[in-house]
């Protein structure tokens, strides 16, 4: 069985088969646990690895209708690459996170946390700084 | 691009062949060859996750637009 991002007619099969293959990787997981912990973090990492590949194929899709939105409306796309970078960091902050947290890591996920808001609020600056000019623009002297 | 479902009892199934051989080899009286093994086990599904998992950052970074 193989996962297959381009297929046309089983649209409805695929959380079924997403479904399918998390349970899967949920019980192998339980039955490695007891003998080596490390290699059922590994199943879990695999598991979310390939889960998450076959969702980009679907993000891809999305980001792609609004670029084109973006680009029918005359928008400025720095703005559009910005917040496309923004939603990229937090996918992969939270991915990160998730796996962290379950190998009962919780303090290292909670530092993955940091540094992604970190990083978002940093990417969001030059967003923030036209905002607050135009905001002060408005104001009367 | 096809994601193969079988790794994922590959994977599982090194762990358990890894285990069984890790405790075959205690009774044996043999741990520093059982510790062995067991490294060698993690290492080689460790490659296996790090190539997916490099493959999943190179589709995001193109996805998302993150240049360089």
């Amino acid at each position: 069985m193989c996962f297959s991002s381009r297929d046309e007619e089983g649209v409805p099969i695929e959380i079924i088969q997403i479904v399918g293959f998390c349970l899967i990787a949920t019980f192998l997981t339980i039955i490695i646990k007891e003998q080596k912990p490390a290699f059922s973090f590994l199943v879990i990492l695999f598991a979310g690895a390939t889960v998450f590949l076959f969702l980009i194929g679907k993000i891809q899709a999305v980001i792609m209708m609004l670029e084109r939105l973006a680009t029918n409306a005359n928008l400025n796309m720095v703005y559009v690459e910005t917040i496309l970078k923004i939603i990229g960091i937090a996918y992969i902050a939270e991915f990160g996170a998730q796996i962290t947290r379950d190998a009962g890591q919780g303090s290292i996920a909670a530092k993955i946390e940091l540094a992604g808001k970190v990083l978002i609020l940093v990417m969001a600056i030059p967003i923030l700084t036209v905002l607050i000019e135009t905001i002060i623009d408005f104001l009367p002297n | 691009m096809p994601y193969d479902v079988n790794t994922i009892f590959q994977i599982a199934g090194i762990g358990i062949v890894v285990a069984m051989l890790h405790t075959v080899l205690k009774q044996m009286g043999k741990e520093d060859i059982a510790h062995w093994i067991t490294l060698i086990g993690f290492v080689l599904v460790l490659f296996i996750v790090i190539t997916l998992l490099d493959d999943l950052f190179q589709q995001i970074r193109g996805v998302f637009l993150f240049q360089g």
